[in-house]
């Protein structure tokens, strides 16, 4: 189902053309009104009416998370206060939060952006849409229930926590689209199964996963568990939320960016060049419709690729692969470069292991030490200690050979990983500590 | 001629055995047998219960890992040479024990010794054939 048959199915041409008038627009824009981008522009020695083709993005320097908190709180915004009709943040961990804004058009966008990914997953007037992604500053709770209320389905704003809860409003009401993060699909299949109530025979019938990284493996759990087709949704806040990229219910490969507001690219994240399409590398995103809160290349720290190739359900957007990392999770284990997603491939790729791990890096004098602890379902476990030193072994060698980096792999008692409403610890760095 | 047995995944953590123990003495099982094999992170607690089913869905229900095996327990004379004689026939037949443990009964002058063997209907069918006495499941757990 296509939400917006005009926009997203553009002949390239046409698209490239509205492109590249939007971008021109934003540019002088953000240099009029944002001291920011002015310097940053001057610093760089480009002009707004320099940038005459979309391949002149490139001369523009990068927005990192860093200037955004340098920035804080409204440094960046484009429009007067009176303009800002929201307001949204991210966490931060460590420091400062970021702190975006949005004008009426802004959250209009983005109401019509969430309708389009919601339609991609299959969703219509009649579905009613369990979203179980954070109410509040975050911007994953808000995002999907004005899209869902913009494509006229029934909304429950039901968002974290209380699973249980949750599972009884889900069976119910009659819930048919799921969305939340992938994690939390996959507690609420568990603690469903806990209460006594059979996952797959709940109406669901699609869920939009996203908020955090997961893979192919994790998406067949999750369909097995939940009886939907699981689809991934990407955004972030700084861009504009949730709805810069999904997957289509078509081809469930790869993620629709809608190009008549963003422009992807994919850099080298050492050098900072651009890489051509089909490369891995850092996904950079400029907005050029965001009114309050524009971003010129704006560093994702987002680990992905481009595939430009026409896909099956007629939407001519790229399509960027699944975020396989994030540069900032990127741990380096003694000089080799490890994602936790693909430590999660690897654990995917036995059958008998499930997707329920912990990295934890320690410093034993001067060598990086690398343990995976992985919980022991019924089906990984045995009584004979040699089978489960044999899945240790195996798990340990795949490791090895798939990643280039020696691990030590403990198994657990299931559920001794903490997983929560929120996103999986995946890594605990000790050697930061 | 088999034994129930469950099996239990822990990790190496103080009281988590504490915690079992707790689990099914709170749902009222008893037990008959017990063994714990350890490595330096993880250990396969290893019962025979009076009631296994119960014991199973008890320690799932709190969180744990729980397999269900069938052993063989075998009647052992107290003199010398009584364990010996078992090995023996075992090996004689090829038969590959994967772990074995005793356990002593409260009554009788015979230990008993619970065998896990990859083939344990050739084993039980060996053992019977050379005259070993063979404990059924039934009176093991009732003992
Ligand atoms: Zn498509």
């Amino acid at each position: 189902m296509i939400y917006n048959m005009e926009f997203e199915t553009l002949p390239r041409e046409a698209l490239e053309a509205i492109q590249l008038k939007r971008l021109k627009n934003t540019v002088e824009r953000v240099y009029a009104t944002v001291p920011f981008y002015r310097r940053k522009f001057d610093e760089a020695g480009v002009k707004p009416d320099q940038i005459k083709s979309l391949d002149d993005l490139k001369r523009l320097p990068f927005t990192t998370k860093q200037d955004l908190r340098e920035n804080y709180p409204f440094g960046l915004f484009a429009v007067p206060m009176e303009n800002v009709v929201r307001i949204h943040a991210s966490s931060g961990t460590t420091g400062k939060p970021t702190v975006v804004g949005y004008t009426a058009r802004d959250v209009e966008t983005w109401a019509e952006l969430m309708a389009r990914a919601l339609s991609a997953a299959g969703a219509t007037r009649g579905d009613i849409i369990h979203n179980a992604y954070g109410y509040g500053l975050f911007t994953g709770g808000l995002g999907i229930h004005y899209g869902a209320e913009k494509l006229g389905a029934s909304v429950i704003p039901i968002s974290g926590g209380n699973t249980k809860r949750q599972i009884m409003i889900m069976r119910d009401f009659g819930s048919t689209i799921l969305t939340c993060t992938p994690s939390y699909a996959l507690h609420l299949a568990e603690v469903a199964v806990e209460m006594g109530i059979d996952p797959r025979s709940l109406k669901l019938k699609a869920g939009l996963f996203g908020a955090e990284p997961w893979s192919e493996r994790m998406r067949d759990e999750i369909e097995k568990a939940l009886d939907l087709v699981a689809l991934d949704i990407y955004g972030l806040s700084e861009i504009i939320g949730p709805g810069v990229s999904v997957e289509c219910l078509e081809a469930k490969r790869g993620l629709h960016i809608f190009e008549d507001h963003f422009i992807p690219e994919i850099i080298d994240p050492e050098t900072g060049e651009n890489l051509p399409y089909g490369e891995t590398g850092e996904l950079v995103i400029t907005t050029i419709t965001k009114e309050a809160f524009p971003v010129i290349r704006y560093r994702t720290r987002d680990i992905t690729s481009l595939n430009p190739e026409p896909c099956v359900c007629g939407r001519t957007h790229i399509r960027m692969n699944r975020i396989t990392g994030r540069s900032d999770d990127m741990l380096i284990i003694r000089g080799v470069n490890v994602f936790p997603s693909q430590i999660e491939s690897v654990l995917m790729e036995i059958e008998e292991v499930e997707p329920h791990y912990q990295l934890i890096v320690e410093r034993e004098g001067n060598l990086d030490v690398l343990t995976v602890m992985v919980e022991v379902g019924e089906q990984a476990f045995s009584d004979e200690v040699k089978k489960l030193q044999q899945l240790e072994k195996k798990i340990e060698k795949n490791i090895k050979e798939y990643l280039g980096v020696s691990a030590r792999v403990q198994l657990v008692e299931p559920k001794s990983i903490e997983r929560s409403a929120g996103k999986a610890k995946r890594v605990i760095d000790k050697r930061k500590l | 001629m088999k034994v129930e047995q469950i099996s239990i995944f822990l990790e190496n953590k103080a009281g988590r055995l504490a915690e079992v123990t707790r689990v099914l003495a709170e749902a009222g099982i008893n037990i008959r047998a017990l063994s714990l094999a350890d490595t330096s992170d993880f250990g396969i607690l290893r019962l025979i219960v009076n009631d296994t089913e119960k014991a199973k869905q008890t320690l799932k229900e709190n969180g744990f890992t729980v397999g269900k095996t069938n052993v063989v327990a075998v009647e052992v004379e107290d003199r010398p040479g009584g364990l010996h004689r078992i090995l023996e026939i075992l090996r004689k037949a090829g038969i590959n024990v994967e772990y074995m443990y005793a356990f002593v009964q409260q009554s009788g002058n015979n230990a008993v010794l619970i065998f896990r063997f990859d083939n344990t209907d050739e084993a039980i069918k060996t053992l019977q054939q050379e005259g070993v006495r063979i404990i059924e499941g039934a009176q093991l757990y009732s003992m």
